[in-house]
């Protein structure tokens, strides 16, 4: 046991043959397979605060999406009981409300574990504008994902246009949601309630309250894209790439199916 | 002895007793949302105070908001503009005409300088040197500046001179710019609607003589007692609303019944008013108690968010009429058709290669 604990791959004693006993053991194990994981390590990318929040958070937009749609299109009118015993709007926009506390509470969370966490928990916030060589790689990722690249390259984070989308849409487009959210339910809580001290201004900015609900509305289908392809993403670069992706946000580790180094 | 009459004086010279005095400030106090401590300091100020004097202005409008002003109940109409006001000038509800009332006019604004209240009706459009609305001989814009130099504060009645209402409209040929946008170092007032309601009006003018101030205001410079709440948070159909139960054809059971108006395009979820409390015609009904959901009137913009009958704003940047729901539902569609196209060929693309590579 000490002896394989203290091998590393830059530092091979023993060849594949004698490492890896119990993956043999199976019989499926052939000498190329061996020789693959005994090179092959991963990085710890997304920490259990941050996977924690990615879940919430998507559970949280998806009743959030839902549920807005019918606050805006209500279903069909519904003759279960007398009005004072039926709750059904009721009970949506509470969903819709509650849930948006939880991805505000999660936001903050998650804004503090960009100073506390690792690294990459940091990435989210920020596009290096300034650096040419990020536009260079963004570039070259959109031609990847326009057929015009052969090969990508290896990312431990986002990669450069993973990282300008999420910017986008989930820090400044979150950011939208929740100003313009809480500035629509600080309309019921009324003036000189908190939600209205702290965001009565956007309606005071927007004038038309009609014309809030409207950019709320925009923002939503905003996400709904940002969802569509954020999801064929994640699937199609945990095929394609050179690096795993769905499970990246389950265990956190960021795998890579080659040891080349570009 | 101030040469202008306190409210008391006239009410007295009126015939009204007493007791009937002290009933009109306890119901202006009830009206007001005010304890019953504030009946005695109401009638000190009506037995003390001078009538101040109100210089009443009409621009671009349809006169809707005078009609409305005349037919208030609590108090009655004739009561604020005989008894409480000096109503100095205003050149549709004064005897004089012509010559005459132009007179009266400067002589208000000259005697008063800095004690009386602006009451603008309408607004004043801009273009063409405020060419598009005449009064006096005058462009309008004109008389409004001179007339708001020398005054206390300025009430801007209804949507024209709140926000711009109908003139204002896209494309605005005329340029109607709202009070607000062309008075800017007075302290202004806006009381919108189209009309506004006719207690509301009087209630704002009862509040301001009898305290010497302004009502309190909320952000958008409205007095909070009448617009900080909106229609759809004390209306009646509100429990249908929760409830999920909707009128969804003009003509269904449900309309009998009386549901919530939301899916017919209500517009009293994003409308401050005070309609659904204070109602119209002497409390007789408003809007929706007829049926009709609210078309928003005392709402900034309420002409250029599209029909009365959709719930979000039309979006006319796309050329067509569109809603944010429209665009939404077609951009997740070309999004999700994209993102198959591009899945399948990726998977062209990974079996060429895998072709090649064998």
């Amino acid at each position: 046991m000490k002896g394989v604990s203290d091998e590393r791959i830059n530092a091979p004693v023993r060849g594949p043959d004698e490492i890896f006993e119990a993956s043999r053991l199976t019989g499926d194990a052939t000498r190329e397979d061996l020789e693959s994981i005994r090179r092959r390590t991963s990085v710890y990318v997304y920490e259990a605060p941050v996977r924690v929040w990615h879940w919430v958070n998507a559970l949280a937009i998806t009743i959030l999406v839902i549920s807005g749609y019918f606050i805006g299109s209500p279903l069909p009118s519904m003759q279960i009981g007398e009005a004072t015993s039926q709750f059904v709007m009721g009970y949506i926009r509470f969903a819709h409300f509650a849930c948006g506390v939880v991805l505000s509470v999660g936001f903050f969370g998650r804004i503090y574990w960009a100073f506390v966490g690792n690294r990459h928990a940091w990435q989210m916030f920020y596009i290096p504008v300034f650096n040419k060589r990020y536009w260079q790689e963004f570039f070259f990722e959109l031609r990847w994902y326009l057929f015009l690249e052969e090969e990508p390259k290896k990312y431990i984070g986002h990669n450069p246009l993973a990282q300008a989308a999420m910017f986008t849409f989930i820090t400044l487009g979150i950011t939208f949601m929740m100003v313009t959210g809480w500035a629509l339910y600080a309309e019921g809580e009324g003036q000189g309630s908190v939600p209205d001290t702290l965001f009565g201004w956007v309606l005071g900015l927007v004038q038309n309250s009609q014309r809030l609900h409207t950019l709320h509305h925009l923002g939503m289908w905003s996400i709904v894209i940002f969802a569509i392809i954020h999801i064929y993403a994640a699937v199609r670069e945990d095929v394609m790439s050179r690096q795993s992706m769905v499970s990246t946000m389950i265990s956190g580790h960021r795998t890579f199916k080659d040891d080349r180094i570009e | 002895m101030s040469d202008i009459e306190t409210f008391y004086d006239v009410m007295r010279r009126q015939g009204i007793t007493r007791r009937s005095f002290m009933k009109f400030c306890s119901l202006t106090a009830a009206a007001l949302g005010l304890g019953p401590s504030f009946v005695p300091q109401i009638a000190e100020a009506m037995e003390t105070k001078p009538r101040t004097p109100v210089v009443w202005v009409h621009g671009l409008e349809c006169t809707c908001c005078s009609e409305s002003f005349i037919r208030s109940a609590h108090p009655l109409a004739k009561d604020v503009v005989l008894s409480m006001i000096s109503l100095d000038y205003d050149d549709t509800l004064m005897a004089a005409a012509g010559h005459a009332a132009e007179a009266a006019f400067e002589e208000t604004i000259e005697k008063y300088k800095g004690n009386y209240i602006l009451a603008v009706e309408g607004n004043p459009p801009l273009n063409e040197d405020g060419m598009f609305c005449i009064t006096g001989g005058k462009p309008f814009v004109e008389k409004l500046r001179h007339a708001a130099e020398g005054a206390k504060a300025i009430i801007s009645w209804g949507a024209c001179a709140s926000y711009g209402c109908v003139q204002a409209a896209a494309p605005n040929p005329t340029q109607a710019t709202p009070v607000h946008k062309v008075i800017t170092d007075k302290p202004i007032i806006k009381v919108p609607g189209c009309p506004p309601i006719a207690e509301v009006m009087t209630g704002v003018i009862t509040y301001m003589l009898t305290f010497d101030r302004m009502p309190e205001l909320d952000r958008q410079g409205r007095p909070a007692m009448f617009y900080s709440q909106r229609i759809h948070d004390k209306c009646y159909r509100r429990p249908h609303f929760d409830a999920g139960q909707f009128v969804e054809h003009w003509d269904d059971e449900n309309a009998r019944k009386g549901y919530c108006l939301y899916k017919m395009g209500c517009k009293g979820p994003t409308t401050y008013n005070a309609c659904s409390t204070v109602r119209w015609n002497g409390g007789v009904s408003f809007p929706i108690q007829s049926g009709h959901g609210c078309i928003g009137c005392s709402e900034d913009g309420f002409w250029d968010q599209g029909s009365f009958y959709d719930r979000l704003t039309t979006i006319k940047q796309f050329g067509i009429e569109a809603t944010a729901d429209k665009i939404g539902w077609t951009a997740t569609g070309l999004v999700g058709a994209a993102v198959a196209a591009h899945a399948a060929v990726s998977v062209l693309k990974r079996a060429q290669k895998k072709n090649e590579e064998a």
